[in-house]
């Protein structure tokens, strides 16, 4: 009989890596059906229940922070979607002076530890004079943002053909129609990416939001502040939604996509 | 199809002293160009030459550094792309991926208000036989069909002036020669003025009603297919389309309609109306399928010129034809292509040959004999890098 080490090392390390992963996603999932009592910590099991589900807003603060986060989310992804897919447009078609560079500094937010860019931004709204809250937070996160957007449209605007946009422009339509008709659908899977990226940073930032909130609190901020006393069940029913939410999203998008090509296979 | 559904005649095409300089180089230099209308007119040249940037001019989509563009005898020159009467079939077909192919057609005349798009669209893709796969994406379709879907797109507009960007480049050898009938017949047809852009001579002669020769952005010689052929007029002409065998001497005399040219020692005559030069060193050629191969030392005959003897260095069979190299004491390789009209080579490596023409067949080229340049095709190495190097020179200057 042969032992083979190797056969059996690689399965064992991956369930490992794995459970490793996921223990705290479960534990946050299983916590949220935690029978605590109210207004104490959710460390020790004290029964199922699905009431923390039913009345999720029980819990001081919970939603009105959860409603803050998805605000601020939404308002910061369409500032930075738009801006950084005009610029993508810009950098990737035009040749400019100091287009270069500019690819470069856009680059940087990327690259700068979020303490420092959250302390620098703070410092600048002090001296300028703007008082810090909703308005600082959505500022903050559409600007690093940004970059993302950028990087991610820009990609697809160089995979695009100009050829596609001459043959429009050949065919009668004026630059407007061109946009609407031709480039925007093309680059569309790409700004959808680039928007669904920029939400999701903007919903779990915390440094960043942190140092400009002012009294606003988003949710990271709140789970933060609530871990010093114990964070509420209700707390961990949200997390979990927002999970369960972002896997529906994924799973649906996967099958579709695997339908779609099925159907092309079918017809050609 | 309706009859005189496409019935609007093609216009004129105007260029004028066109020139067009890039960063680091003059893509065309002085052009000057007239296209009647309904013609099919072939613009050929290799890579590089111009060509397509001439197209791009036409249909609006570069800007010329100088010279005027008209259009049916209207100048155009400053009118943008979308306001043009023109189409283009792009080389890569550029088709919509985001839309059907119905919708790809139905394109220009929905941007243009037209009545009725969906049914002039059937009716075009009707004409490119490819109606029943109208509801389907480009991405579904083969590289032919996505190319006559391409076609239909641009000639559905009834455009004055119809722009063909090499769209057979993609094509394989079998479905390229079907297409280039295809679209023969479709100009025919419709009755449009066709721009066909391309680097294959004998698409270039099938296809146009006249062929431009377009080398280092201008245009070298203009005519029929068979006058190009017949009686090339430089020596880039004589070796682009098709193949030459070219010599150069100084012309002895002239006696009647015909000037002697010294090659090497041996009197060869060409008509004065075939010679381009009728004095000092001129270059003559003659076409490797008008030469006759002997074995034996021919007769001296009127009207027949003779060079020989030499050795056969090479034969290879191509077919219809066998293609004979003999090497000349003083003249180089002489290449000879006969019909195969019996099994087997008529003379083998190694033996001797002579090799004659009709005097008619010979002509006499333009070039001044010391530049004559020796043809080379500009995709080697050398002229790739050069054209990297522009390109790259282009782009330091612009950032």
């Amino acid at each position: 009989m042969k032992f083979s080490l190797g056969k059996w090392l690689l399965p064992l390390y991956s369930a490992l890596a794995l459970i490793f992963l996921l223990v705290p996603i479960a534990y946050t999932f299983v916590f949220s059906f935690n029978n605590s009592p109210k207004g104490k910590s959710n460390v020790q099991w004290a029964g199922f229940t699905f009431d923390k589900w039913l009345n999720v807003c029980d819990a001081q603060g919970v939603c009105e922070a959860f409603v803050t986060s998805i605000v601020v989310g939404v308002i910061a992804t369409l500032i930075a979607t738009a801006l950084g897919t005009l610029m993508a447009l810009a950098l990737a078609r035009y040749r400019f002076r100091a287009r270069s560079a500019i690819s470069l500094l856009l680059f940087l937010p990327m690259a700068t530890p979020e303490v420092v860019l959250g302390a620098g931004l703070a410092a600048q709204f002090l001296t300028a004079g703007v008082p810090k809250g909703m308005v600082t937070i959505i500022i903050a996160h559409a600007l690093f943002c940004l970059s993302f957007v950028v990087v991610t449209v820009k990609a697809r605007v160089a995979s695009l053909d100009p050829a596609l946009e001459e043959a429009g422009r050949d065919l009668y339509g004026s630059p407007a129609q061109v946009f609407w008709k031709i480039t925007f659908p093309l680059l569309l899977p790409g700004i959808i990416a680039a928007a669904l990226l920029s939400f999701a940073l903007s919903f779990d930032d915390f440094i960043i939001t942190r140092f400009n909130n002012g009294g606003v609190t988003t949710f990271p901020i709140y789970v933060y502040t609530a871990a010093a006393r114990g964070v509420p069940a209700e707390a961990n029913v949200i997390a979990s939604a927002v999970f369960l939410f972002a896997l529906i999203l994924v799973v649906v998008s996967q099958l579709s996509s695997a339908a779609r090509r099925k159907r092309l296979a079918k017809l050609s | 199809m309706a009859e005189g559904a496409f019935a609007e005649a093609g216009a004129d095409l105007e260029l004028v002293g066109i020139h067009k300089r890039f960063p680091g180089f003059t893509a065309i230099e002085d052009l000057d160009l007239r296209i009647p209308a309904g013609s099919f007119f072939a613009l050929l040249g290799p890579s590089g030459c111009g060509k397509t940037t001439t197209l791009r001019l036409v249909a609006g989509l570069e800007q010329p550094t100088s010279g005027r563009i008209l259009i049916g005898g209207k100048d155009v020159t400053d009118v943008k792309s979308f306001k043009r009467p023109v189409n283009t079939v792009f080389q890569s077909y550029a088709l919509f991926p985001h839309m059907t192919v119905l919708e790809n057609v139905a394109f220009g005349l929905r941007r243009r208000g037209i009545p009725d798009p969906l049914g002039k669209a059937h009716e075009a893709l009707r004409l490119v036989e490819l109606d029943h796969l109208s509801a389907r994406r480009p991405a579904q379709l083969s590289g032919g069909q996505q190319q006559r879907v391409a076609l239909a797109r641009a000639v559905v507009n009834r455009p004055a002036l119809l722009l063909l960007d090499e769209p057979l480049g993609a094509l394989d050898l079998k479905l390229r020669r079907q297409m280039q009938l295809e679209l023969k017949s479709i100009q025919t047809d419709v009755g449009l003025t066709f721009l066909h852009v391309t680097h294959d001579p004998e698409e270039a002669l099938t296809m146009a009603d006249t062929v431009a020769v377009m080398n280092k952005g201008k245009i070298e010689q203009m005519g029929a297919p068979e006058e190009l052929y017949e009686l090339p007029k430089t020596a880039f002409v004589a070796n682009f389309l098709g193949q030459s065998n070219l010599f150069t001497g100084p012309v002895v005399s002239s006696k009647g309609d015909s000037i002697i040219v010294d090659i090497a020692g041996v009197k060869v005559e060409v008509p004065s109306a075939r010679a381009q030069r009728h004095t000092d060193e001129v270059t003559i050629g003659v076409r490797p399928e008008k030469l006759m191969l002997h074995t034996e030392a021919p007769r001296k005959a009127a009207g027949v010129n003779v060079l020989g003897p030499g050795r056969v260095t090479d034969v290879s069979f191509s077919g219809v034809s066998t293609q004979y190299q003999i090497a000349i004491p003083g003249l180089g390789l002489v290449t000879v292509f006969a019909q195969n009209m019996v099994f087997g080579p008529v003379v083998n490596v190694g033996a001797e040959a002579w090799v004659a023409w009709t005097v008619d067949h010979g002509f006499g080229l333009a070039d001044e004999p010391e530049h004559a340049p020796k043809f080379a095709a500009d995709t080697d190495t050398a002229t790739i890098a050069l054209q990297t190097r522009h390109e790259l020179l282009a782009e330091i200057e612009e950032a």
